[in-house]
């Protein structure tokens, strides 16, 4: 593909940027696969080659191993690229050397969640800001509205 | 070897559809049985594998770290935090029906907490220790 045809591709999501739906086209293997061990993250959240690396180590996955058959690797690993974040939403600070990017250190993901006290962030409820569904209620779903939100002190963001 | 391979074939051809834990007990006897002689499951064995720390993981430092010390009970991830449903199929039929799946899991969790796959006796012993002997 050349580059302004990916640009091209790349121009809805900016658009839309804050719509984190699952992409429709989804394998069942993503909600099967990406989804039992945490919620199924929107493949926005990272840049093509971020999720390129992701896949490409399952075996070695944040402290824990995530091993697929090839086949369904393959396919995730499609899906996770084709699905990609821009610029905008999934690009974020280059992980330390010998470490896996993560969703959670993107400028996007700071920035939206500048107004989360530290103290959530390890609230026994939380654990760690991987856990989405600890406060959006349907992230589960892929569904982050701020009217879904309640924090581990069980305050709702806005009512 | 011949055996190991029926039973494998079993085992993939079955992967589509339901197997009953029985039926994966049985499979992974037969195999540990064609390498020490006589072979038994223990579901003491199994219990004691269960709660072992194994302390290759610092935070999954044994199955009983997610699945908690009562397989009849939910479990959490200790890291990401996400319930896990129970292990022991008395409390969640869904358990050690699907072949392929039970495969997976062994071999990402044994390498994850054990720190090598588990062989088949200890996935013998493992089921029987689920299931009571059952
Ligand atoms: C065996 C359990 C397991 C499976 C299966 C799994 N993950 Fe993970 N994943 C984890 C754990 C544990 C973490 C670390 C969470 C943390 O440190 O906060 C993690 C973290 C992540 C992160 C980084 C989140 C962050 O902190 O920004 C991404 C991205 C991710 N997983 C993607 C995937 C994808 C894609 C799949 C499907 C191919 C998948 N995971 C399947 C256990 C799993
Ligand atoms: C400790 C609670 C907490 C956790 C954990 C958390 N968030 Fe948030 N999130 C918030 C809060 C609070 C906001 C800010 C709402 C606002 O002020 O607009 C927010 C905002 C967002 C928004 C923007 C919503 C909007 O419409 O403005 C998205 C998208 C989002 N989070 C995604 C995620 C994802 C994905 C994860 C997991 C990787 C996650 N969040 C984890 C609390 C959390």
């Amino acid at each position: 593909m050349n580059k302004s045809l990916l640009l091209i591709a790349l121009l809805p999501l900016a658009a839309y940027a804050d719509d984190l739906r699952l992409p429709l086209n989804a394998p069942p293997a993503f909600q099967a696969e990406c989804g039992s061990c945490h919620v199924a993250f929107p493949p926005q959240l990272l840049v093509a080659d971020d999720w390129r690396r992701v896949m490409r180590s399952l075996d070695k996955h944040y402290g824990d191993n995530a091993s697929l058959d090839e086949k369904t690797r393959q396919t995730l690993e499609d899906f996770h690229v084709r699905n990609a974040g821009g610029r905008k939403v999934g690009a974020g600070r280059t992980a330390p050397a010998g470490e896996l990017p993560r969703l959670t250190q993107t400028d996007w993901f700071l920035r939206e969640h500048r107004e989360v006290p530290r103290a959530d962030w390890t609230h026994a409820k939380v654990k760690t800001p991987a856990n989405c569904a600890a406060c959006h209620t349907r992230a589960a779903d892929g569904s982050y509205r701020e009217r879904e939100i309640v924090m581990p002190n069980g305050k709702h963001r806005k009512d | 070897m011949k055996i190991v391979i029926a039973v494998l074939t079993v085992l993939c051809a079955a992967s589509a559809q339901a197997a009953t834990p029985a039926e994966l007990l049985a499979g992974y006897r037969t195999e540990a049985a064609q390498q020490a002689a006589g072979f038994q499951p223990s579901a003491q064995r199994g219990a004691e594998f269960h709660a072992r720390r194994f302390g290759v993981s610092a935070k999954l430092s044994s199955c009983a770290s997610c699945h908690t010390d009562a397989p009849a009970q939910a479990g959490r991830h200790v890291v990401t935090d996400k319930s896990i449903k129970p292990l022991a199929p008395a409390a969640n039929a869904e358990r050690f029906t699907d072949p392929a799946k039970v495969e997976k899991w062994f071999k990402r969790n044994c390498t994850e907490v054990v720190g090598r796959e588990c062989n088949p006796a200890e996935k013998a012993d493992y089921i029987a220790f689920l299931t009571g002997g059952r």
